[in-house]
């Protein structure tokens, strides 16, 4: 058994350790709000946080996870925006929005760790995660908005 | 305020049904061609209502049968209806048209074929997005065949406006006020003193009676959503993790799966080994697929796993092994055996090119796969002589016949639930991974399998965009572009998609030459060919279709020639023009973008301008040529829509398409070896990051009457934009994609 705690619920999750924790969260725990997109940490639709860190799910065998982990569900709800889901709700950022959980994850993460971020911060942050729609003209829009809404909290 | 006769003229009728607890409002569709389409002369059986709008206990809901790949399309189409409708944004649903049997077997099932009008006219309003290809099957399957987008524009308007009348002649009836005291607000009718009747209240009265023929539609001065910013429907759901793709469907009973087929598409199979992946945890059984085998499993991943563990033994494919033998194939198609279309041929290009010295260029470029996001996916069911599928897709109704083919079972017996897809970009115009979940469900009947393709599974399987060739020929004179002869090469995309579907495709085809033949350019001496190329890789409609790569192969070469003559790229195509609207979008990006301007050191532009789907976009962009390489710094784009229905989604789509245009010309291919695709995930199959995504500033243009989508137009002209920029910077001419064979990026 492997205990492991997600959104602040405890599980023990019984699966081989070389699994990734994508995998026990969408289909051990059907926690679907991180996607599985490429499987080798190419797309980051997949990103959560651990221990508040912005990290690939689809890279971390669950048998190797260390802290505890926050997907999109556990940073914010419909009734109790994040910050940064208010500034990706307000720029109407989503097109398919089958990345947005991930972008949104590694953009709470990097604006934690930087909260004044420069042009170039940001293009670099976000370029591990990758939109088909191309969605980046607003999605950089919205990492500005959410430092300012982080920075004003 | 103009009444609206046209319920008449087309071949719609605007009716209600009964429903359980309530109303549905929609039109009548006709199983046969009726002369004199009147409520009146329809027969019992004759017709059944598609609906558009329902009426029940738990609120007002509005159907948008068109899919949502991500283009923000239900939404629009909520608009449309609930503009007439008079109610609030907040409190609109939406349902896609999930097959429900307590409404639909009170209202549609009648008709024999749940939900085949709205199935067919999703299916026409995809068709004309992707570019006519799918327009043949349409002539076969369809009544009608106008313009799809105006269609959709005024045909929602006129259900929400028969409702809202319907609604108000219940609310008359009930209280015994007359109809013109009585007034709507906010899914409510308005009684002279004041007080509400809600829409929902008034449901079953507004069953039993007819609605108006006749209706009148807001004028535009008082239109509150239409044309306005409206929040998407699913932005919040799409910001919080909230929303359920197909993939993230989970069904009581449910088993994972997982497959693997012939990487050399539509090679077949020996045998297969599949000894290592039965032992592996969690695999339940493997059955064996067309092409392949399927891995049963709990687990998703326990599935890739142990389909990747069998060892296949494929055959060769039909075509040719490598991308070497298929560019000789393509250019050896230039010949009048190839040759499938001249569609344009003005003046005398012969004979122009004996006056004048004659510029000559060839042009290659690569398959390219769609690779959406979300992998394709599937749940189906199979039990007690029913079939259900969940999927993402663009052609329900191909499914439903497929799968009716495939199990032998009557139509009304299998149901098409389409789910919301993460992209598509074309890609879910093809069905191989639901017949693939249905040999699954075959084999497993009573359990519902939901079966995910590995992300290589799914780049190995796309149907790619074909490659091209082009050889192009012109002169010019006194200055100006005198002539142009432009031969594109290609597989036939229309051919390979619509023998897929079982269907034949006669003629010429126009995906060939689309975006070159038709271009708005008076060139005296002017002529297009269309060569069709061996079908090689089975391939399909890519964002854009045809024009995807012509776009290039025509700005490209035309930039040529006037950098020969020595002229400006936007005033030559200004003095070309021969189109009011394009000449007019022409001169919008020449404003915004202040053309001619000087943009300091190591700044250059390049201009492209494409005729696609209707509508005319012109693309300038700026670049700085820094010293590790090209940076891409703004877009501009102005496009011709007649009427921008929503100005958030119709910036993001236009932002986007540049994107999808620009990224994939700048870095991605697809290539072949030994029949299979070399780039088999995102790492070698590169599209734009966001370190690369320039500001992209947009201007819709209303000069036009028809208005038009817009998820496809600003692709083709993208990539020839940037490739004039980067010749502006370097004296480099880029005829070959993608660019980073020619340039670095930063």
């Amino acid at each position: 058994m492997t205990k492991i705690t997600v959104n602040g619920t405890a599980y023990d999750i019984d699966v081989e350790p070389e699994m990734p924790l994508l995998w026990v969260l969408r289909d051990e725990l059907n926690i679907t709000g991180p996607k599985y997109g490429c499987g080798i940490a190419q797309c980051g639709a997949c990103t959560v946080h651990i221990d508040g860190v912005a990290t690939k799910s689809c890279q971390v065998p669950i048998g190797d996870l260390e802290g505890d982990v926050t997907t999109i569900e556990g940073l914010g709800t419909p009734d109790a925006l994040h910050a940064v889901q208010e500034a990706w709700v307000e720029h109407q950022v989503a097109q398919c929005g089958y990345c947005q959980s991930g972008q949104i994850m590694a953009a709470a993460s990097f604006l934690a760790e930087t909260p004044n971020p420069t042009d170039a911060d940001i293009d670099e942050a976000m370029s591990s995660n990758l939109c088909r729609c191309g969605t980046y003209p607003r999605i950089r829009a919205a990492v500005k908005a959410a430092a300012v809404k982080l920075e004003g909290a | 305020m103009g009444r609206m006769k046209t319920i008449v003229r087309r071949t719609f009728l605007i009716g209600s049904a009964a429903i359980v607890g309530g109303v549905a409002f929609g039109y009548y569709a006709y199983k046969k061609p009726i002369a004199n389409p009147l409520l009146d002369d329809l027969a019992d059986g004759e017709a059944a209502i598609t609906p558009y709008v329902r009426i029940d206990q738990s609120g007002v809901t509005i159907i948008t049968p068109r899919a949502d790949k991500g283009q923000g399309t239900y939404s629009i189409q909520a608009a449309l209806v609930a503009e007439e409708l008079d109610i609030a944004w907040e409190d609109i649903q939406v349902d896609p048209g999930k097959p429900s049997p307590a409404y639909y077997n009170a209202t549609v099932l009648g008709e024999g074929l749940p939900f085949a009008a709205v199935d067919e006219s999703f299916l026409a309003r995809n068709a004309r997005a992707f570019g006519g290809v799918l327009g043949k099957v349409l002539g076969i399957q369809i009544t009608g065949g106008s313009s799809t987008v105006p269609d959709a524009y005024e045909k929602l308007r006129i259900a929400g406006a028969v409702a809202r009348e319907t609604l108000l002649l219940a609310a008359a009836q009930n209280t015994g006020v007359a109809r013109d005291q009585l007034s709507t607000k906010d899914g409510a009718v308005i009684l002279p003193d004041g007080k509400s009747i809600l829409y929902t209240s008034l449901a079953q009265t507004a069953a039993q009676i007819d609605p108006p023929s006749e209706v009148a539609l807001k004028p535009e001065s008082e239109w509150r959503y239409i044309g306005k910013e409206m929040p998407r429907i699913d932005i919040l759901a799409k910001s919080t993790g909230t929303l359920t793709y197909g993939i993230d469907m989970i069904m009581d009973g449910m088993v994972h799966a997982s497959v693997r087929t012939n990487p050399r598409m539509g090679g077949g199979i020996n045998s297969y080994d599949d000894t290592a992946a039965r032992k592996m945890r969690g695999v339940q059984k493997i059955i064996p697929i067309t092409g392949g085998a399927g891995v049963i499993a709990d687990n998703t991943w326990r599935a890739i796993q142990a389909v990747n563990a069998i060892e296949f033994d494929w055959k060769d494919a039909s075509y040719p092994k490598n991308s070497n033998l298929m560019w000789k194939t393509v250019a050896s198609s230039f010949t009048p055996k190839h040759k499938d279309s001249r569609l344009k041929n003005e003046g005398d290009v012969e004979a122009a090119f004996k006056e004048n010295k004659v510029i000559k260029a060839e042009y290659r470029i690569p398959y390219l796969a769609h690779a959406p996001l979300e992998p394709m996916n599937a749940i189906v069911l199979l039990k007690d002589g029913r079939l259900d599928i969940w999927t993402g897709t663009q052609i329900p109704l191909n499914m439903l016949q497929t799968a009716e083919k495939m199990t032998g079972l009557p139509a009304e017996n299998i149901h098409v639930h389409v789910q919301m897809m993460g992209g598509s970009f074309g890609r879910r115009l093809e069905d191989q991974y639901v017949r693939q979940t249905i040999e699954l469900a075959q084999a497993m009947e009573g359990t519902p399998i939901k079966m995910t393709w590995s992300r290589e599974e799914d780049m190995t399987h796309d149907f790619p965009r074909p490659m091209q060739m082009s050889s192009a020929w012109g002169t010019v004179k006194d200055g100006k572009v005198e002539s142009y002869d432009l031969a594109i090469a290609a597989p036939s995309t229309t051919s390979s998609q619509l023998g897929r579907l079982g269907l034949p495709a006669a003629g010429p085809d126009i995906a060939i030459v689309a975006a070159a033949w038709d271009q708005p350019f008076a060139i005296p001496h002017h002529r297009v060919t269309g060569y069709r190329a061996p079908e090689m890789v089975p391939i399909s409609s890519w964002r854009s279709v045809g024009a995807s790569g012509n776009g290039f192969l025509y700005n490209a070469f035309l930039d040529e020639l006037i950098h020969e003559a020595g002229a400006d790229p936007l005033m030559e195509r200004l003095r070309l023009c021969n189109h009011d609207l394009s000449r007019k979008t022409l001169e919008a990006v020449g404003e915004m973008s202040n053309w001619g301007s000087d943009l300091g050191p190591n700044r250059f532009r390049g201009l492209a301008f494409s005729l696609s789907f209707g509508v005319p976009v012109a693309e300038v962009i700026e670049i700085t040529n820094t010293q590790d390489g090209i940076k891409l710094d703004k877009v501009f784009v102005a496009c011709e829509v007649g009427k921008v229905l929503d100005p958030i989604n119709f910036e993001n789509q236009i932002q986007g398409g540049v994107i999808w245009g620009l990224g994939h010309a700048m870095a991605a291919e697809l290539t072949y070896d030994d029949g299979i695709a070399e780039q088999n995930n995102y790492d070698g199959y590169e599209s734009m990051r966001m370190y690369q995504a320039p500001d992209i500033i947009v201007r819709g243009l209303e000069n036009g009457t028809d208005v038009r989508g817009i998820g496809e137009p600003p692709v083709p002209p993208a990539a020839p934009a940037l490739a004039a920029a980067i010749f502006a910077a370097t004296g480099e001419r880029i005829r070959e994609l993608p660019m980073n064979k020619t340039v670095d990026f930063v």
